[in-house]
């Protein structure tokens, strides 16, 4: 397979301080990188395009390390993640399932070892297309405080022959949770559910 | 009046290939934007100078946040731009308090001298709505290379009593500039024009 071919980076922070009640002392926040790619597969039907997951390791990596530099904190501040794939319309959703394993991964070891499933969600589109990323804790799916979504997109991406793969993290709960659930503290963090 | 800010987002888009030409060093944009309460929402008031005042705040505020993601030094800021979209229960007027009269001075501080307007756009709108960011040269508007804008959107803001407040940064120009004009290398910086 070709390099990964990379024609933007957007990098993108949410310090959040307050939502109409108390203003938090130290502010929620909520990070996204997006890196729109080349779709080596647009135009036609191609049966095996599994190569193309190992060519998008490195690049999982480096963007989880863009991330968590924009985000300015350490990777053990990092409660919440998700991940999400836009493919252009020369594409097909199968594409977009390709950054399941690259990007969760590489996430994961970049965060030292993360034990929840990270959310995600794909769609095709055009250029302008938004996404909602999931957000999840990343030891304990189960954990409520911490179920959110980041939107991004971008207004020339994807074009038809490109996908664009998504990486997303936070540093906390949502700024007013308060809808009960399995709390954070109270996690046993084995299985990756509670 | 300080501003109460509910919420800060901060996105750096980078261009590292454009029509099948590498951009090397990728050209980098920034912009930084403030979701803060509208003092005034609801009501017609008269004296806007709160507002002005919270220009000064914001622009200082936003332009350092800039500088910091783009991971730059003041001096090495090549262009700017500054806009605002106020929710439904404010007026046009209040964007204009916020960003003319006193927002550019600390802006210019941020990205050290600054002799060119400060090219800028205002709105009313809503939540998920777009506000494209005007950019110009941060010292001879007439550099050619240098006019673009960027575009920002929170699905969240500015709701009916927030102004939205941006203010964009660059260091660089187009991607792949070649229409002709002022160049950034020939830009003497000092009546701001060329």
């Amino acid at each position: 397979m070709p390099e990964v071919m990379t024609r933007k980076i957007v990098t993108s922070v949410e310090e959040i301080f307050h939502e109409g009640g108390p203003r938090a002392n130290t502010p929620l926040k909520r990070g996204s990188v997006m890196a729109v790619i080349q779709n080596p597969y647009a135009g036609s039907y191609i049966e095996d395009i599994q190569p193309f997951m190992e060519d998008l390791k490195p690049l999982g990596v480096a963007m989880a390390q863009k991330l968590l530099a924009a985000l300015d904190v350490e990777a053990a501040q990092i409660e919440g993640y998700g991940k999400g794939s836009i493919v252009g319309t020369g594409g097909e959703l199968e594409h977009g399932a390709l950054w399941h394993a690259p990007g969760g991964y590489a996430m994961r070891d970049v965060l030292g070892g993360s034990k929840a499933i990270v959310p995600s969600t794909k769609k095709v589109g055009a250029a302008g297309v938004r996404l909602d990323v999931p957000v999840t804790h990343v030891d304990a799916s189960y954990v409520r405080s911490h179920f959110d979504s980041i939107e991004v997109g971008l207004n020339d991406s994807p074009r038809a022959d490109e996908m664009a793969v998504i990486l997303v993290m936070t540093t906390g709960a949502r700024i007013h949770n308060r809808a009960g659930g399995l709390d954070a503290k109270d996690i046993e963090g084995k299985d990756g559910l509670r | 009046m300080s501003a109460d800010i509910r919420k800060i987002a901060t996105w750096v888009e980078e261009t590292h290939r454009e029509i099948g030409q590498q951009i090397s060093p990728p050209t980098r944009k920034a912009v930084a934007v403030a979701v803060i309460k509208n003092p005034f929402a609801g009501s017609y008031t008269e004296d806007l100078t709160p507002l002005m005042d919270i220009g000064a705040e914001l622009g200082g505020l936003l332009g350092d946040k800039c500088v910091a993601a783009l991971g730059i030094t003041p001096a090495q800021a090549e262009s700017y731009g500054k806009a605002a979209m106020v929710g439904e229960g404010g007026e046009l007027e209040h964007a204009a308090a916020i960003l003319h009269p006193k927002l550019g001075a600390p802006l210019r501080v941020a990205v050290e001298k600054g002799a060119a307007l400060v090219p800028s756009s205002k709105k009313m709108g809503g939540p998920g709505q777009v506000l494209d960011v005007p950019l110009g040269h941060k010292d001879a508007a007439y550099v050619r290379s240098h006019f673009d804008g960027i575009e920002v959107r929170l699905n969240d803001a500015p709701r009916a009593g927030e102004i939205l407040v941006a203010v964009a940064v660059t260091d660089s120009g187009r991607p792949l500039p070649r229409v002709g004009g002022l160049t950034h290398a020939e830009a003497e910086g000092k009546d701001g024009l060329r």
